[in-house]
């Protein structure tokens, strides 16, 4: 089963995109920030990230940097939840080794097309 | 997919109610000394987290509402505007638009838009004026671009060496763009490397692609958006079969290769009917209770199921001996022990600290002492004073006033202040702190005090108070309660109508608290609010009537005092009164309320337990005090219905029902006795 780790602080969004992905046959875990993420990552394997950007202790660039140094997560997609107001955000992620972004708002449709760009 | 977005919404509402209350603490600390990065990054983040989810969720006047706040936010939190105190002010105001604006959808009821409005455009308008040239966003780029749908594009990509370490993948990208039409991809592969040199996590390959389809460029730009920075990449309109020729030319040496084993293999997902029912968005009340608190009841439950185990052992014995009687008495005494743990455990639960009211005075302090044109330093203590949640719902709005009364009657302009030679800015101290059963808070101002003799020429003057009447300090302050009192000689819009304050004192009554006040002229006054910690557990004093045993809540007794027939006048038929030192106080019996046959008639043999109720005393006649105990109260409303002078029923330990006895519903009764007893005689 794919396993996805949904990075949000903000409890509705992490929620939305929880049910959505389950409702999608995807295995999911949730984290609140990149803080927990990091640490959970660290003890379980993913095939792919799904990251907020602006969120407390740690941001979600930090994080995919930080995960990016792992040798598990070299290739695994990233992706990051951003606004269309963040083009600085999507440089500096892609930068961090992000492998691209989701632009807020977006509904599941949007979210599942996306994410099948990434993992099949 | 369909997915019901509303199952998120509550979820979102509160989130973003708490978002709002973190934004407002953190604002009105900005104003203290420096400006601190970290707050405005919480500030941003908050405003952040409610416009991309009210985006999702499809609230755009929020969405709308915030994106402007969010501009204004992220240029503070860049450095690239000052934090001034008048856009701490709009931003204030903007989080009480947000504020309604939330709990307007929440109750499917409506908001002032006109101020939401005037607060938005004050928000523009402050973008605007800050925004240095450079800072002017630039028209989004590309719009140039009206790419026509033509044959198709002819794309040459080739990704760097290091592309797929972010993630991305060229397959997938083939694949994407095979979804748009025909597409014949040419692989060069001239630049993998010898194999000793072969890294095998960068790729190699570049490819010339030629996609017939009429989708524009801007949906070939999407597929590539992603990895534009890791890839040299062109793409060009097909224009006829000689430029194809001329493209592929370069590659001669190249071994042509097709994409037949790229077939797009993308499965969609089975979509499911979305089962959640359309939840409308009904508000049950909920409390946050600390895992700890759970943890330590769920531990209990366990102890209790163990002693439970224990017992059990007894019932399956036909006989016992002396040496398991023993243990049997051990057991039982475990389990009061564990049933009195697992009540004050679950009493606790519903215990909250007092922080959840004192939260809401930094912002109404500052608000109102801008407004008033006054200092003030709001000093809090004891926040962390735990009590009923549903004595917290209550008690909001009476300390909401009595902090308003401070501020605006109580401490002095400064101008007032620097010619009585105090500091300009004023204290108000807010303290709360558990005394006996009770929670007592405080609020203290150093303000001009409360002038006796002003108090009592205005209650003459109303005719509140007889020209001759002697009043103790106390008695005069308490006046402030009177409906229709009010001293203030400007009425402001703050406090100062004369009503409010006889609510106050209703409200706290209803509680079953009560309110003293302390004043010295020109230092200042204190308000002191006592109010029992729960209202699910009484104190009270069981009594006899007859067979009955009725319950009478401690904090309401004063005195018990036995008396004497020849004590007692009867006033106008029926009316028993007793002169108690100064005062008549009238006398209830309560075997006559309640109808008892067999109770004590004579004064003699009785006791008259003197209570306190709305501010009036009255004598209870019993038959006999028998103790105090802690009862718990089972409402009647729910039960039966409402009776006069009964506010409750509770379950003694020998499984009897007792009646709670009502008191200012007693003293009402009192009085009404005391009306039909005054209109009979007219």
């Amino acid at each position: 089963m794919t396993k996805v780790l949904a990075v949000d602080d903000s409890a509705s969004m992490r929620q939305m995109v929880s049910f959505t992905l389950k409702g999608a046959g995807y295995d999911v875990v949730e984290a609140k920030d990149g803080v927990e993420a990091l640490g959970i990552a660290k003890t379980t394997s993913f095939n792919l990230v799904i990251t907020d950007v602006n969120m407390p202790n740690m941001d979600g660039i930090s994080l995919i940097r930080e995960l990016r140094t792992l040798p598990d997560y070299k290739f695994i997609p990233m992706l990051m939840l951003t606004t269309e107001s963040g083009t600085d955000k999507k440089t500096e992620g892609k930068a961090a080794g992000a492998t691209g972004w989701i632009v807020k708002p977006f509904n599941p449709d949007q979210l599942l097309a996306t994410i099948k760009r990434v993992i099949g | 997919m369909s997915i019901d977005l509303t199952q998120f919404q509550q979820t979102f509402f509160e989130e973003s109610l708490e978002g709002l209350d973190d934004m407002e603490a953190n604002l009105l600390q900005l104003e203290v000394g420096a400006v601190d990065n970290e707050q405005i990054n919480s500030i941003f983040r908050a405003a952040h987290s409610i416009k991309g989810g009210s985006a999702t969720f499809g609230f755009e006047q929020i969405a709308g509402f915030t994106h402007v706040l969010e501009t204004l936010l992220d240029e503070m939190r860049e450095g690239k505007r000052d934090v001034t105190s008048d856009s701490v002010d709009v931003l204030l105001q903007s989080v009480d638009i947000l504020r309604s604006m939330i709990n307007a959808i929440q109750h499917e009821s409506t908001y002032d838009e006109e101020r939401a409005a005037v607060i938005q455009s004050r928000l523009e308008i402050m973008l605007q004026d800050g925004m240095s040239p450079a800072t002017v966003i630039p028209a989004t780029h590309g719009v140039a671009d009206v790419s026509h749908a033509g044959l198709g594009w002819n794309i040459s990509f080739t990704p760097h060496a290091s592309m797929m370490q972010t993630g991305n993948d060229t397959v997938r990208i083939l694949r994407e763009l095979e979804e748009f039409g025909e597409l014949n991809t040419v692989v060069d592969t001239n630049n993998i490397p010898d194999f000793d040199d072969y890294i095998p996590e960068n790729s190699y390959l570049s490819w010339q692609l030629e996609l017939r389809t009429d989708a524009n460029k801007s949906t070939i730009d999407d597929v590539f958006a992603w990895v534009e920075d890791e890839c040299e990449l062109t793409i060009t309109p097909i224009v006829d079969i000689d430029t194809i020729g001329a493209v592929s030319s370069p590659q001669s040496e190249s071994e042509p290769a097709t994409n037949t084993d790229i077939k797009p293999s993308l499965t969609v997902a089975q979509t499911r009917e979305s089962k959640a029912k359309s939840t409308k968005t009904t508000e049950t009340a909920s409390i946050r209770v600390g895992i700890d608190k759970v943890d330590a009841l769920i531990n209990m439950v366990g102890e209790l199921v163990i002693t439970q185990s224990m017992l059990n052992q007894f019932a399956e014995r036909e006989e016992v001996t002396a040496a398991q009687i023993e243990q049997l008495k051990n057991g039982l005494g475990q389990l009061e022990r564990n049933t009195r743990e697992l009540q004050e455990s679950v009493m606790s639960i519903r215990m909250l600290p007092i922080s959840f009211i004192f939260s809401r005075f930094p912002r109404m302090v500052h608000d109102l002492s801008s407004k008033l044109g006054k200092q003030i330093e709001l000093i809090m203590t004891g926040e962390g004073t735990e009590l009923d949640k549903t004595v917290m719902e209550k008690i909001g709005d009476p300390l909401v006033h009595l902090v308003r009364n401070a501020i605006d009657h109580g401490v002095e302009s400064p101008e007032e202040r620097a010619e009585k030679g105090k500091s300009a800015v004023g204290k108000v101290n807010l303290n709360a702190y558990h005394q006996g059963g009770n929670i007592v808070i405080e609020i203290i101002d150093d303000g001009a005090g409360l002038d006796k003799n002003r108090l009592l020429n205005k209650a003459r003057e109303k005719g509140l108070v007889r020209e001759d009447d002697i009043l103790s300090e106390e008695q005069i302050y308490q006046l402030i309660f009177t409906p229709g009192f009010s001293t203030a000689e400007i009425v402001s819009d703050v406090s100062g109508r004369g009503v409010g304050m006889d609510v106050v004192n209703k409200n706290i009554i209803s509680l079953g608290g009560s309110i003293d006040i302390e004043s010295k002229l020109e230092i200042g006054t204190t308000f002191r609010v006592r109010l029992p910690l729960t209202l699910a557990i009484l104190d009270g004093q069981t009594v006899k009537v007859g067979d009955e045993v009725y319950i009478i809540p401690l904090v309401s007794i004063r005195e018990s005092i036995q008396i004497k027939q020849d004590m007692v006048r009867q006033v106008g038929g029926d009316m028993e009164v007793f002169k108690l030192r100064d005062e008549y106080l009238p006398i209830i019996r309560l075997h006559q309320v309640f109808e008892i046959e067999r109770a004590v008639e004579e004064f003699e043999n009785g006791l008259l337990v003197v209570v306190e109720g709305s501010g009036r005393r009255v004598g209870l006649f019993v038959d006999e005090l028998l103790g105090q105990q802690q009862v718990v109260i089972k409402s009647l409303d729910t039960n039966f219905k409402k009776m006069a002078g009964i506010s409750g029923a509770t379950i003694l330990g020998d499984g009897s029902v007792a009646i709670i006895i009502d008191i200012p519903g007693m003293v009402n009764l009192a009085s009404i006795q005391n009306r039909d007893v005054k209109r009979a005689i007219a």
